[in-house]
């Protein structure tokens, strides 16, 4: 079954702790060559029928990302074709 | 005739008991409101009390945004009804994009729970009229996701419009952009406030009576001092 994939990420100038969190903890595995770790949020949409990508938009533009803070970007999967963002 | 106070209790509201308390000592009559039921039932004020609600899934006050009581409420406070939003109240308030900006995750990334000193920056709003403007007051502050951020231009509008009500002093306890803990829509009837007035009204619990202006304040704004 088709699914709507939305990602959802903090802004590029929102400051992410969660991430400087982990990038903090990368050197306790021995990783040293990471300069930057920002978390996001994937949310898998299953329609009904086909998936209907101008709904989705709509509910990741109401419900799913806050734009003050955040941008999304929408793809659907096993269809492969269709992919757009939203900054 | 006696103020009716409408204090809204959510799914995972934990503070609207204490919000309906300090409101009743203040001297309103309080009535209760639910997240499921649109009707305001002629409140002249509404509380959006602390807590978790809709268990904070997707991002704080986003699911609560949608509940049939916040549709009439936006419309009201659209309208000038005053509504006062406590931590998760105020995050409901930015995501029902009646406030500007928004409330991420502590910079430091802890809960943050101990006794905070403000600065009333702004007295010219319907829940700050009783306080002096300058003036400072000590109120408990607890949150996880108490740092607000906006844009540069949203921050400096606010600073130059009155609009910052009131700001962190003696230490940021969660990061938020200029030390801002509260502000208020251009009108002043609707205002967003991370710490927690209504926990400090009384001596036995409360680190100070000074939450207590934020309740005296409307019910003198609804007996008709200018705002």
């Amino acid at each position: 079954m088709p699914r709507v994939v939305v990602d959802v990420m903090l802004k590029p100038e929102i400051l992410d702790p969660q991430g400087q969190a982990v990038a903090n903890a990368l050197p306790r595995l021995g990783v040293t060559d990471v300069s930057s770790v920002r978390i996001g949020r994937r949310i898998e949409i299953e329609f009904t029928g086909q998936p209907d990508l101008d709904r989705a938009r709509e509910i990741a533009d109401k419900l799913l990302a806050n734009p003050v803070i955040e941008d999304f970007s929408i793809r659907v999967t096993e269809a492969g074709d269709a992919e757009e963002s939203h900054p | 005739m006696t103020a009716r106070i409408g204090v809204v209790t959510f799914p995972g509201s934990l503070d609207d008991r204490d919000a309906a308390r300090a409101a009743r000592i203040a001297g309103a009559e309080v009535v209760p409101l639910w997240h499921d039921d649109p009707d305001l039932h002629g409140v002249d004020g509404v509380v959006l009390p602390g807590g978790f609600s809709y268990g904070d899934y997707l991002r704080c006050g986003a699911i609560a945004r949608f509940a049939p009581v916040m549709e009439t409420i936006a419309a009201g406070a659209r309208d000038g009804l005053p509504v006062l939003g406590i931590c998760n109240g105020f995050q409901i308030l930015c995501e029902a994009h009646l406030l500007p900006g928004a409330l991420t995750r502590n910079q430091h990334l802890h809960f943050r729970n101990r006794d905070q000193v403000l600065r009333i920056e702004s007295a010219g709003t319907a829940w700050t009229n009783a306080f002096q403007p300058g003036q400072e007051i000590l109120i408990p502050v607890k949150n996880g996701e108490g740092c607000y951020v906006a844009d540069g231009r949203t921050l400096d509008e606010l600073e130059a419009t009155g609009r910052v009500v009131a700001r962190y002093l003696g230490g940021n306890p969660n990061g938020s952009l200029r030390d801002i803990a509260g502000i208020s829509n251009e009108a002043g009837n609707v205002v967003g406030l991370m710490p927690h007035p209504e926990h400090a009204v009384e001596a036995l619990t409360g680190p100070s009576l000074d939450g207590l202006g934020f309740f005296t304040s409307i019910l003198k704004h609804l007996a008709g001092a200018p705002a």
